[in-house]
């Protein structure tokens, strides 16, 4: 490999835009494969619109907090990064956030307490340590445009599902069940179909992500019979991998203190 | 007695009806995370019961007393997530120096606290249902509780379900949704109770 340039994901130049928004979408996609960033992914996804908008809020704020972190992170001392990350990410929520509330309020009243709580989502500050920290602006202001959009497609889908199957609808257009917009006899075959509740309901997030990582297991179990690299598969629940890392890493510092 | 009612009701609505985790799909990180044994999720219920009925409480005062005066209401997520990292850290210090045994209970799950969005959700929702500092710590602590409850139960479902035979690709996270999804039906049956 010697004078090559490092070949990412796709076969395309590493760190390169192209490169970052593919891997953010496909290799790397935060929800179906790191598995990181469940909370909002069950909350909002009742229909495919909610997803849409609490995904694209999301890229906002991690295109931006990735950029303004890989530019700030020279100059913030590594025991207050966290602090300084978490102010960062805090001022783009709340730009989301209000401008939401002014020019398209309904959806701001439909995601409520999920627009603010971006905050807390794992991806953001997963991306910013894990990738931001330690690259330049524009590779990590892609990477936060390629994650973000990786996001956005999955909950988007995950919503369609549940709106198709739980009221019979995608993106508010009736198409399953009673008054479906689609004419003739397929219409009058669609139109018997009765809307199964559950899955616009609490539980059905449950079971349609169930559902979701159950495949990806199997996925990665056909990969790994096939001798790929399945080392990028996530362990399922963003916080099963900080429940898991955190104690380790704060038993560690720890130990540092007390010595 | 009106208040003491409202209260009431306010309890049973956060603890039981609109339970944290399984209707309001916040704090599902510790919830699928640290639900293996029962005694560690009681160790994080009892952690987390603590931390948000504190900062249920600061956060109401700082929004009330500085917040609103100074037109700031806009500022409250940076604010309230910066109160309650400062929090976590504070009751880790004070527990350390004084109730050493009940850190090293609670030790590894009081940082974890800090990411999790129940903590910010239960202040921020304090805030949009116009609570007063009463009715908003009373949130806070029924909040706390319901996620106590179900917590545990996940925990002695899990324990049970460790010597069962579950599918391949469904064996890990998958069948623990499951559970949870079971459970949120359940819980629904709580809506009678309204």
């Amino acid at each position: 490999m010697s004078g090559e340039k490092k070949k990412g994901a796709l076969g395309l130049q590493m760190d390169s835009p192209m490169e970052r928004v593919f891997n953010g979408l496909i290799v790397e996609n935060p929800t179906l494969v790191l598995m990181i960033g469940m909370c909002p992914t069950l909350a909002v996804t009742t229909s495919a619109i909610n997803g849409i908008t609490m995904g694209l809020a999301t890229t906002f704020v991690l295109a931006l907090s990735n950029a303004v972190i890989a530019l700030l992170h020279k100059i913030i001392p590594d025991t207050v990064r966290i602090p300084a990350f978490i102010v960062v990410i805090a001022s783009f929520v709340t730009l989301v956030q209000l401008l939401l509330a002014a020019y398209i309020p309904s959806l701001n009243d439909a995601l409520g307490v999920y627009i603010p709580l971006i905050v807390v989502n794992c991806i953001i500050f997963g991306r910013a340590e894990a990738y931001a920290s330690k690259h330049a602006v524009v590779p990590s202001f892609f990477d936060g445009i390629g994650m973000g959009l990786g996001f956005t497609c999955a909950i988007t889908c995950i919503g369609l599902v549940r709106e198709l199957i739980g009221s019979g609808t995608a993106f508010n257009i009736q198409i399953l069940g009673e008054g479906t917009v689609i004419p003739g006899s397929v219409g009058n075959f669609l139109a018997m179909y009765q809307p199964v509740r559950i899955f616009v309901m609490q539980a059905g997030a449950f079971f349609v992500l169930a559902c979701l990582i159950a495949f990806m297991n199997r996925v990665k179990r056909n990969m790994a019979a096939k001798g790929k690299d399945t080392s990028k598969f996530g362990v399922g629940g963003c916080c099963t991998v900080n429940t898991a890392g955190a104690p380790v890493k704060i038993n560690a510092e720890k130990k540092e203190e007390d010595k | 007695m009106k208040t003491i009612g409202e209260l009431l009701t306010i309890l049973v609505t956060s603890s039981l009806i609109n339970n944290v985790v399984l209707s309001q799909f916040l704090g599902l990180c510790p919830f699928l995370g640290v639900s293996k044994k029962t005694n560690t999720a009681l160790g994080m219920g009892l952690a987390l019961t603590f931390v948000i009925t504190l900062s249920s409480a600061v956060c109401g005062l700082i929004y009330k007393f500085i917040l609103i005066p100074l037109d700031m209401g806009y500022l409250q997520t940076i604010v309230f997530i910066l109160i309650i990292a400062m929090l976590v850290q504070f009751v880790e210090m004070v527990l350390k120096k004084y109730m050493v045994s009940l850190y090293k209970a609670l030790g590894v799950y009081l940082p974890l606290i800090t990411t999790n969005c129940a903590v910010l959700g239960v202040a921020l929702l304090n805030v949009q249902s116009d609570y007063n500092i009463v009715q908003g710590v009373v949130n806070g602590f029924a909040t706390a509780i319901g996620f106590t409850i179900a917590i545990v139960i996940m925990a002695g479902i899990r324990e049970k379900m460790y010597y069962n035979d579950v599918p391949e690709s469904f064996k890990g996270m998958p069948i623990v949704l499951i559970t949870a999804g079971l459970m949120a039906i359940a819980f629904t049956g709580f809506s009678g109770l309204r």
